[in-house]
């Protein structure tokens, strides 16, 4: 491991950072922090630009105004990627094994084919998916190919894990099954960094929560405050199931 | 009329010479221009598809068009290519079955390379976020969408090989149809029925349906197995 590797990805700092579609202005200018540690939930109600600002510090989209800055002095865009992963509210997994995705995703980022084996069949283990291993990843239920989507993550050992409605589409025991493996990853160091329309989730899981409305950032807060004590008009009635406008 | 189609059948079954050397040079000529203009059409589809780029959109329209090339057209260019006079005339390759694969190939590879392009297009769009999250680059994308697209793009080929072994127009100009050189299927069955030598043209044409036929069959069946068994 090189010196450049070595040093940590984060804080994340986002400054001014706006996002402009076709004239319309989705993401007001926004600063944010992010820090070594934690667990944070994005919140708010649809439409707010939850996905979008995750997108955003992933990488995967642009911000059409302010900047977006890793710290990791002289870490190259690639690195960059790297020690991120993303696990999307629908997981899109390629036409071939569970477990020769998991490998792709190795072997996308260079690992020799040796490594590529144990560390694919290790994180399939982790996940407890060893019975499905070699089935098409495309047929598994949704539940399945979301935890497999996590191992996929796990096995890349990403610094940061953004995670966007993971729990959205699935079944409680699902939902159970991806709640535990965010304290797996959270266990282990990786930064986690996801959205969730549900409230008693982000009780359960959140150290800090990010709270948009309409683009814009109106409130950032730990979690207990941030449900006992909203400062905001809009947070308030967000945590009492009001509709927020 | 019955005893056509008698004649046809006879000489089917007695694997006459003559017909099965025409069906030999048919397959070769089409497999052949079908698979060359695959390696290069499949990559070339996905890589428009994945790239923005100043005149993309004019380059997917005249694709397109060309799918529609008239046969006859693309057997003149290339005609006017290998001709003595011609670019590639010292080649000496008019009227030989190499000039039917270049002239066949000129026809498919628009057709591969336009539908693979819609094919692959389609996918990226699903996987797109996906890989680029996982940090695929593009280039690294392309063998990974034609991979995962390889069902839609075997009817996509077979939509080329159709095209290929139907095709008349093409290999009459620059083949020549001449007899056991470069007459192939079409050509004969267009030159036998002019002749009123129906048997022949008869018993090639049910051939060629019949190919055209199973080749298509046993793509659809490995396809819908595929799709059935991978999702």
């Amino acid at each position: 491991m090189n010196r450049a590797e070595s040093l940590s990805l984060l804080p994340l700092e986002l400054r001014g950072v706006t996002f402009r579609h076709r004239g319309q202005t989705l993401l007001q200018p926004l600063d944010l922090r992010l820090e070594r540690n934690g667990k944070t939930m994005i919140m708010g109600p649809n439409g707010a630009g939850k996905s979008l600002l995750m997108r955003i510090c992933h990488g995967l989209l642009r911000p059409t105004g302010g900047s977006v800055r890793w710290a990791g002095n002289g870490a190259t865009a690639e690195t960059i990627r790297r020690r991120q992963a993303m696990v999307f509210q629908r997981p899109v997994m390629l036409r071939r094994s569970a477990l020769a995705n998991v490998r792709y995703a190795l072997a996308v980022q260079g690992v020799s084919r040796g490594e590529r084996r144990w560390r694919a069949d290790e994180a399939v283990e982790r996940f407890g998916l060893q019975s499905i291993a070699h089935r098409p990843a495309r047929v598994l239920s949704g539940g399945e190919q979301q935890r497999l989507a996590l191992a996929r993550a796990w096995a890349l050992r990403p610094e940061i894990l953004f995670m966007d409605e993971p729990t959205s589409a699935l079944d409680p025991a699902a939902i159970k099954a991806v709640e535990e493996a965010v304290d797996t990853f959270h266990g282990e160091g990786t930064r986690i960094v996801m959205t969730t329309h549900d409230l008693g989730q982000a009780r359960r899981l959140a150290d800090d929560v990010i709270f948009l409305v309409d683009g814009r950032l109106v409130e950032r807060a730990p979690v207990r405050e941030f449900f006992e004590h909203p400062y905001s008009r809009e947070a308030a009635a967000f945590v009492q199931g009001d509709l927020v406008w | 009329m019955d005893n056509a189609f008698q004649a046809a059948f006879q000489l089917i079954v007695a694997m006459d010479p003559v017909l099965i050397g025409i069906v030999t040079l048919s397959l070769q000529v089409s497999l052949t221009a079908v698979a060359i203009a695959s390696v290069i059409a499949l990559p070339l589809g996905a890589a428009i598809a994945l790239w923005q780029f100043p005149g993309r959109g004019l380059v997917v329209v005249v694709l397109n068009a060309l799918m529609g090339l008239p046969p006859v057209v693309a057997g003149l260019m290339v005609y006017l290519m290998l001709s003595r006079a011609g670019p590639l005339g010292q080649f000496g390759l008019l009227f030989t079955p190499t000039a039917m694969v270049i002239a066949q190939i000129v026809l498919i590879l628009p057709i591969v390379a336009a539908l693979s392009r819609q094919v692959i297009e389609e996918l990226w769009g699903e996987y797109r976020e996906q890989l680029q999250s996982l940090g695929v680059s593009r280039l690294r994308a392309i063998p990974t969408l034609l991979w995962d697209a390889r069902f839609s793009l075997i009817t996509v080929v077979l939509a080329g090989f159709g095209r290929a072994s139907a095709e008349v127009g093409a290999v009459l100009i620059v083949g020549g149809n001449i007899s056991g050189v470069t007459r192939v299927m079409t050509t004969a069955i267009a030159l036998e029925t002019s002749k009123g030598n129906l048997p022949l043209a008869l018993g090639l044409g049910i051939i060629l349906l019949l190919l055209v036929a199973s080749v298509n069959a046993v793509a659809y069946i490995i396809g819908e197995a595929a799709k059935r068994r991978l999702g």
